[in-house]
């Protein structure tokens, strides 16, 4: 069946796949913001270790998704793996540090005798919250931005920056997506709170904070769109493939494809409804709409980036050497066997669904977290 | 190719990979071994209904836990790596490399942070049947994600399914079955997970003859001793017979590594297999200056090498002089002729680029019609990586043979050291599955002493294994097609030096970590140590 596809549909059929992998892990994210309010949502013993449950139940997701995100792109786009991970290489392994910390945290943060002690491992978390969320919205920002790198006529790449991907970090619109992000995922992690956790206190707290989270991520979130929207973008010739930088580009793909356009307003308002319904209402339901609304805002964002005739991963060093979903993909033959392998997606989804409807039927609460005597597991 | 690459750069990156790859699998194979013992001991428990084995079965879980997590902070570097540390072998190879990445996320690690879920919160949440499946596909999903990976491990050994593509100047993958149903790939998959049902089988008997010896819980201890050495037994066959495949296989594709392996030089009919040895001189005054007997001390089994690589006592193994300088009795096409015949695919390839730049169309097209040709592709290409090599002048071409010797001593010490405990683990199991029997095995302490202690020398065996298999294929990335220089990424020194500084202080942080709560986990017993 994916074999009679021509490569294009394939290629178009493995961004999207791709995106959707970025969109869920930017709406999982929400473990990452969570880590970094550990302390000012949790006063005492006990209410710290809800929060850390309450995430700590949910952490390997993100992270799965991480991991299946990296090797999804280097299956579907090998050029973009090797020349982003090698050339931007500061802000890769900065992002892999951080969750290297993480991956043992949960796990080791209340063992006794666990050598760094149990304040340092909520620091870990904390690190990873961070930088894990900032430095991955900048990462996604060069989409629009463009790096300076050199892709020979052998594909080998190389950065022409000698600050290997740290110059990203320091470009004020690329670090405003990446603080977007951190803010975002801290307003879900706020909603999610507002869910999981069946205390009071901590509800109450999580309310407040919500104001100040939301006010700063519309503020991070509207100066990206706002220039994203004024920026000349990268397009490609679809004839010829030449890449020329053409004014409003990324407008002009909005408009151009209204899908999209209608994907981005509606998750927009979905998450504005969301964290309205967290601070005005006693629904717990926030989280749901803005956690959609979050998916469908990245997924359009990525579509903006690699559709319509657009170089997602732009060379400001030469033009010619920009990455396309063209350009940087697998062979036909490859993407077909991972477009078969693909139909595993929703067989995954629908176990992971079943599993954890099975054991989440209950809250976290003061209860759970304290019984010594029971079956549980508590970090 | 790539003339001007700094060889400390290409060192620092090997030296990061492998302190990388070698932490991580400290952890992985007591996952792929310790998740199956668990669920067999939970099936005991839900067929019998007995308390005490949900308690044996508790203690085990809870350091799997430990165990697992230190496993999946280190697998994510590895994922990456390849893109940050191997960006020209990440495009050269990322057309077949990356679809067996990719499955293992879809396809294993979801699996595994889903059901490991249920296994540890599930307990008083779901039905029994539920939880014991959850247990079991955990086990099934590490093992799964052990198998792609090693078969994206096996595929660089021994490059299967593939065809070049001039145009993206890549190998393109053209049978998805060949590169998954690879004898190498099999091989690799059931010798690597049953070395690792080997190593949890002596972890658990290891810990459970600590008991015995603190003479505490022994009702608990033994019945992990039989589960343990029962699993421990069958897989030691199975990582024996396995391994011999291993062999045989390395003597078809990679006959480098074998002759390395073995420290054999010069070429024989009923090649003999050393029990041990020591060289005398360094792996370079070997190479450089021919002896008789490159050995001070050895004990050799005469004809047994022929027999582990061929099948056939009285076959003949080609040696490293043998395949360096070539035989013509044997067939063997010396490594200067296949340097210069890589040297011309690779300017073959040169050439294409160029008529393709300079809109030449018939030169073109004559060009590319050469790499749809068979007898020119098994004549040239198959050479194509040891190209590097060449050199104008015969003098230095000559020099640059000897780079592609691996480092002989490491190979021969590895191997030994591996097949060695492998047939001791085969003995200890079989002296506490007796004692056990007995019912003497509590009073056996030097017994107990020796399952204590086995406990290293399976970590040391499983690292040792690696060694060879990774070392043993130097300077290949890719066997035959790229070398390590050719692979890495253009980076600073400098950063990979810094970056290796970083991950091995974290490592030893962490290490530390994991070790100490293991410790104390063990320490506390069953009781409290099920939670
Ligand atoms: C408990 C661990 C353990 C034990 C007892 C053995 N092995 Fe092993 N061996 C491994 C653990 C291992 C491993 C770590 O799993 C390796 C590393 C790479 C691989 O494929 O498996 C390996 C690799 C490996 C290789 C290299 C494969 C390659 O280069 O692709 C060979 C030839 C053997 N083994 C052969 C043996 C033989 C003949 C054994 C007989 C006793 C043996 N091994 C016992
Ligand atoms: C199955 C997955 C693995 C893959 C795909 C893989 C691949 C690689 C690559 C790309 C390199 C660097 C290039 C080179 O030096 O050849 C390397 C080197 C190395 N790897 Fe592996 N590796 C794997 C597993 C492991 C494991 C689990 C270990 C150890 C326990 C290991 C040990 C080493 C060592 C010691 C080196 C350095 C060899 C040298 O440069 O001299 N590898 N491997
Ligand atoms: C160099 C190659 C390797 C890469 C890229 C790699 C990648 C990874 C990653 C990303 C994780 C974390 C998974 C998670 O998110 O849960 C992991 C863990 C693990 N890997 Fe590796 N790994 C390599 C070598 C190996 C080898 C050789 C094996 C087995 C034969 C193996 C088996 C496992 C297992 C059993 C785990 C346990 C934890 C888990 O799966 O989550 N890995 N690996």
């Amino acid at each position: 069946m994916f074999e009679s596809l021509s490569h294009l549909a394939l290629q178009e059929y493995w961004w999207v796949l791709v995106s959707i992998l970025g969109a869920v892990l930017v709406f999982l994210l929400f473990v990452q913001g969570g880590q970094t309010m550990i302390s000012c949502l949790g006063k005492t013993e006990v209410e710290r270790t809800m929060i850390v449950n309450s995430l700590g139940r949910k952490w390997e997701f993100t992270f799965t998704t991480l991991v299946t995100f990296g090797g999804a792109f280097f299956a579907s786009f090998p050029l973009f793996y090797s020349t982003s991970f090698g050339g931007a290489y500061w802000v890769w392994m900065i992002i892999l540090f951080a969750f290297i910390i993480q991956a043992v945290s949960y796990e080791y943060r209340t063992r006794p005798n666990n050598f760094f002690g149990e304040r340092t491992y909520e620091k870990f978390l904390f690190v990873n919250g961070l930088i894990g969320t900032i430095f991955l919205g900048t990462a996604v920002a060069t989409f629009f931005s463009g790096s300076q790198f050199s892709v020979s006529e052998m594909n080998q790449s190389q950065w022409e920056v000698p600050a290997h991907g740290l110059e990203a970090a320091l470009n004020f619109f690329n670090l405003s997506l990446g603080l977007a992000v951190f803010f975002l995922a801290r307003v879900l992690a706020l909603l999610y709170f507002m869910n999981d956790i069946d205390d009071d206190t901590i509800i109450e707290r999580a309310k407040k904070r919500l104001v100040i989270n939301a006010g700063a991520f519309l503020v991070f979130f509207l100066t990206f769109v706002v220039w994203l929207m004024l920026r000349d973008g990268f397009a490609v010739n679809p004839d010829t493939g030449e890449v020329y930088m053409e004014p409003y580009k990324y407008f002009n793909n909005l408009i151009g494809m209204p899908v999209v356009l209608i994907m981005f307003l509606l998750g927009v308002v979905l998450v504005l409804w969301g964290i309205f319904v967290g601070i005005k209402s006693a629904s717990r339901k926030g989280i749901w709409y803005a956690g959609i609304g979050t998916v469908v805002t990245v997924l359009a964002l990525f579509f903006l980036a690699g559709f319509h005739n657009t170089a997602f991963y732009p060379s400001t060093y030469d033009l010619q050497n920009s990455l396309t979903i063209q350009n940087a993909s697998s062979s036909h033959y490859t993407l077909t066997a991972m477009s078969y392998v693909s139909l595993m997606i929703p067989f995954v989804i629908a176990y992971i669904w079943y599993a954890w409807r099975s054991i989440n039927v209950k809250r976290i609460d003061k209860e759970e977290m304290s019984a010594t005597d029971k079956d549980g597991h508590v970090y | 190719m790539v003339e001007n690459i700094d060889l400390s750069l290409v060192d620092w990156s090997r030296g990061q990979f492998a302190l990388t790859a070698m932490f991580h699998w400290i952890f992985v194979p007591l996952t792929l071994g310790l998740g199956y013992i668990v669920a067999i001991m939970e099936t005991i428990y839900v067929k019998t209904g007995n308390p005490e084995w949900k308690r044996i079965t508790k203690f085990w879980m809870n350091l799997f836990g430990i165990n697992f997590a230190i496993g999946v902070a280190t697998g994510i570097i590895l994922e990456f790596q390849f893109g940050t540390n191997w960006s020209n072998y990440s495009w050269f190879v990322g057309d077949i490399f990356g679809a067996p990445l990719a499955i293992e996320g879809i396809m294993a690690f979801f699996m595994e942070s889903t059901f490991i879920a249920v296994m540890f919160f599930g307990w008083d949440k779901v039905s029994r049947k539920f939880h014991l499946t959850s247990s079991w596909l955990t086990a099934i999903g590490a093992n799964l994600s052990a198998l792609w990976i090693l078969v994206a491990n096996a595929w660089m050994q021994n490059p299967v399914g593939m065809r070049f593509n001039p145009e993206t100047a890549r190998n393109e993958m053209e049978n998805f079955w060949e590169v998954l149903f690879s004898p190498t790939a099999v091989n690799k998959f059931l010798h690597t997970t049953t070395s690792g049902f080997v190593l949890a089988s002596i972890f658990v008997v290891g810990i459970s003859a600590w008991f015995l010896l603190h003479k505490r819980d022994q009702m608990f201890a033994k019945k992990s001793i039989v589960v343990g050495s029962i699993f421990g037994l069958i897989a030691t066959f199975m990582v024996i017979f396995t391994g011999d495949g291993a062999a045989k296989d390395i003597a078809k594709h990679q006959p480098m590594k074998l002759a390395s392996m073995e420290g054999l030089y010069q070429g024989e009919t009923g090649a003999p297999l050393m029990i041990y040895g020591f060289f005398s001189g360094s792996d370079e005054e070997r190479l450089k200056e021919p002896k008789e007997d490159n050995f001070a001390f050895n004990i050799p089994v005469p004809g047994m090498l022929s027999f582990l690589a061929n099948g056939d006592f009285d076959s003949y193994v080609p040696g490293i002089r043998d395949m360096l300088y070539g035989n013509d009795e044997h067939n063997i096409l010396s490594f200067e002729e296949r340097i210069k015949r890589g040297h011309v695919a690779q300017q073959t390839l040169k050439e294409f680029k160029d008529a393709e730049k300079n809109g030449n169309t018939t030169k073109y097209n004559s060009l590319k019609a050469k790499f749809n040709d068979k007898e020119w592709l098994n004549t040239y290409m198959k050479y194509f990586g040891y190209g590097t090599y060449y050199d104008p002048d015969p003098q230095k071409l000559k020099a640059n043979v000897l780079e592609l010797v691996p480092p002989v001593t490491i190979a021969f010490h590895s191997f030994h050291i591996m097949v060695g405990l492998g047939t001791l683990f085969v003995l200890v199991f079989l002296l506490l599955l007796f004692y056990t029997m007995k019912n003497k095995i509590e009073d056996t302490r030097w017994l107990l002493w020796v399952a204590l202690w086995s406990i290293p020398l399976a970590y040391l065996a499983q690292q040792t294994g690696w060694l060879v298999a990774e070392v043993g294929r130097q300077p290949w990335v890719i066997q035959d097609m790229m070398n390590t220089r050719m692979a890495v990424s253009q980076i600073g020194t400098g950063a990979v030096q810094t970056t290796f500084w970083l991950f091995a202080i974290t490592f030893v942080g962490l290490a530390i970590a994991e070790v100490k709560i293991m410790l104390t986990q063990i320490k506390k017993g069953p009781k409290e140590g099920g939670q």
